[in-house]
């Protein structure tokens, strides 16, 4: 069973309710003057014009169905849990920083000014309380109701009923349904998702599988490579032994 | 004890490693933020850029030539073979000590050996480059090992070399190609003129090969500047001509993907991106094409260094193309390395610099210089004249 979040951009109000609980659930104590993702700013609230009208379109992670930063890390230190959330293991990280790299949604941030044991940060959709069964700290503080924890499938659902019930309201696409293979959680909006900044130019599939497609050829390129390399010097070789005793020719 | 004494080269070294050595404490106390100019959205820099993708393709002339003589018994380069080892594996050093400076955690250097996760490109190149640097220690022994008279260790090493050579061959074929496999999950943030799925491992290996072919050349008439040997041109000449054959397989390469893909119209949108891949295609490509395809610059000292060298620069800005400028537009920063970066960055290329010059002057690396090459022929180059005067009867 996987959960995730539902933000409609039509419903949020801009009041920062969901920011100011997600420092408190990661004991996080960022400057106020933090207006975008950091080592202890894990979601935030950005206000966009579009139209001449103001937006408020949350950023965090998207809890990918086949996340990037799982595929890249040379260590595992990222898992897609059961549950939906994406995790952290801070005893593996190397911090090689490749996650952040990959990342379709630049999310990871890194804890650049820690000199001996930084590291990678960025939500995990309250996972500690998402196994407890309770909605996470943002979906729990919007009182808007534009962000909403559930299952994912129900969600699914209602964001194509939304788009149904209103379509003169709302852009008739719900973002993170196929965006990089689909993401737990879901954007539903009014504009162009682009013009709200959110990336345009994803591919359907999920992305690990353009890696993965080299990935499962080479096994098959180094035994070919290997084989035809060793052959190539068994008949140089051969050859020069004949040359080198006519006798035998 | 003799003094020795303050060249201007000297001098420079002296300074350079001197900067170095205060970013270093800089790197170390303070952390990446103070040393470097990497932020959330830049998480990759000048060190991943330059030492760890220019490092290891600067480095490919070790495989690519022991390949050349063991493999494909083209015994005329075997006297090229020591240097090119000696490169690679001081660039694999480089490439190692870069990656600890760069590591947040750089004491976990080996996590990957034991929790490696088989999806990651990064894991994949992690275990190549360990074991290939392996087999690059065992190939240059027998340079350190001679001096000493350790024939019977020596003795070993060739009874394994075309074992040895083979697997470092096919790591080296991995690692330089999945340098490329790294970039390609990103296709929404690298530019469409560099982002090419699936080819990108292609490309690179393709330009490792002729980069590491220029760098042999290069690195015979440096270090024949410096030990006041003449570079020898019957075998670098044609060198030169195999680096022709691997630069026009590159370019139709690209050429080819270039056109299917029908990008060929970015390439004049006039953008920052299309200039610099001009400046990379004319630089590393098209000028040493030109200058290669003609007997006459290709016969003669100054016109095939001048070809080997512009190989070279083309390479170091394909690298950092798709490493920092490829990368910029959509991260939304403008990213410079700080000076203490770049000051690290030549710290290292300088220690390489000097250890290659002391090999090269006191280790068996040149047949006609060091003090015990020509001694202790090893069976490969007892091979020579007998294949010779075989080919000759
Ligand atoms: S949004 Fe980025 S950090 Fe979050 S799961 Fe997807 S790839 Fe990982
Ligand atoms: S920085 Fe850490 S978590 Fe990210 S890819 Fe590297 S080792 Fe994995």
């Amino acid at each position: 069973m996987s959960y995730g979040m539902l933000f409609d951009v039509t419903r949020c109000v801009g009041c920062l309710a969901c920011e100011a609980a997600c420092d408190e659930a990661n004991g996080n104590h960022p400057p106020e003057d933090v207006r975008d993702l950091r080592y202890d700013k894990w979601t935030v609230v950005r206000t966009v014009e579009v139209d001449g009208e103001e937006k408020h379109v949350r950023r965090m992670c998207m809890h990918c169905q086949d996340p990037s930063c799982v595929s890249v890390c040379p260590v595992g230190a990222f898992k897609k849990t059961e549950l939906g959330p994406v995790i952290y293991d801070e005893n593996r990280c190397m911090g090689c920083r490749y996650c952040m790299m990959a990342c379709p949604y630049n999310v990871p941030t890194y804890e650049w000014d820690n000199p001996t044991t930084p590291r990678v940060r960025k939500c995990i959709m309250c996972y500690e309380r998402v196994k407890a069964g309770e909605p996470t700290a943002c979906a729990a503080a919007c009182p808007a109701e534009a962000t909403v924890f559930g299952k994912r499938e129900d969600l699914l659902a209602e964001a194509h009923k939304r788009i149904a019930e209103n379509p003169e309201l709302y852009y008739p696409h719900v973002f993170g349904e196929h965006e990089a293979g689909g993401s737990s959680v879901l954007f539903l909006a009014d504009k162009n998702f682009a013009a709200l900044g959110l990336p345009g130019n994803l591919p359907e599939g999920p992305l690990p599988e353009l890696t993965g497609q080299v990935l499962h050829r080479l096994p098959n390129v180094v035994v070919t490579a290997g084989a035809a390399l060793m052959g190539l010097w068994w008949i140089i070789h051969r050859r020069q032994e004949l040359a080198a005793s006519p006798e035998k020719k | 004890m003799k003094i020795p004494r303050l060249t201007f080269w000297r001098a420079v070294f002296l300074v350079v490693v001197a900067l170095g050595l205060y970013s270093t404490y800089v790197r170390f106390m303070h952390g990446l933020g103070a040393s470097t100019h990497l932020s959330d959205r830049t998480p990759w820099g000048l060190w991943i850029g330059f030492d760890v993708l220019c490092g290891v393709g600067l480095a490919a002339g070790g495989f690519t030539m022991t390949a050349m003589v063991y493999l494909f018994n083209l015994k005329q380069y075997y006297h090229l073979t020591r240097a090119a080892i000696l490169t690679a594996f001081l660039g694999y050093i480089m490439v190692t000590v870069a990656l600890l400076f760069d590591l947040g955690r750089p004491l976990r250097l080996w996590h990957p050996l034991v929790m490696g996760n088989p999806h990651s490109i990064m894991f994949e190149v992690a275990l190549c480059v360990t074991f290939y640097s392996t087999v690059l220690a065992i190939e240059f022994a027998p340079c350190v090992l001679e001096p000493f008279g350790w024939k019977r260790l020596c003795a070993i090493i060739d009874k394994i070399k075309v074992p040895l050579v083979l697997f470092g061959v096919l790591l080296s074929m991995l690692h330089q190609s999945s340098l490329g496999s790294l970039y390609l999950i990103v296709p929404g943030k690298l530019h469409p003129l560099w982002y090419t799925s699936p080819w990108l491992p292609v490309l690179f290996f393709l330009s490792a090969v002729m980069v590491g072919l220029a760098m042999v050349i290069v690195e015979s008439f440096w270090s024949g500047r410096a030990l006041g040997h003449k570079p020898d041109m019957k075998a670098l000449a044609p060198l030169g001509r195999i680096m022709l054959v691997v630069l026009a397989i590159y370019a139709l390469t690209l050429l080819q993907i270039r056109w299917s893909r029908e990008t060929l119209g970015l390439i004049a949108a006039g953008t920052e991106e299309s200039y610099l891949f001009l400046l990379e295609i004319a630089c590393g490509i098209l000028i040493p094409g030109i200058l290669l395809a003609m007997p006459r610059v290709r016969l003669q000292p100054r016109g095939l260094f001048t070809a080997a060298v512009l190989v070279v620069l083309g390479f170091v800005l394909n690298r950092m193309n798709v490493s920092v400028t490829g990368m910029a537009a959509i991260s939304g920063e403008k990213y410079f390395p700080a000076w203490t970066e770049i000051s690290i960055t030549l710290m290292l290329v300088a220690i390489g610099c000097l250890l290659f010059n002391l090999a090269a002057r006191y280790l068996a690396v040149f047949p006609h210089h060091g003090p015990a090459a020509p001694r202790v022929p090893a069976r490969a180059d007892a091979a020579v004249p007998e294949y010779m005067a075989a080919e000759r009867s």
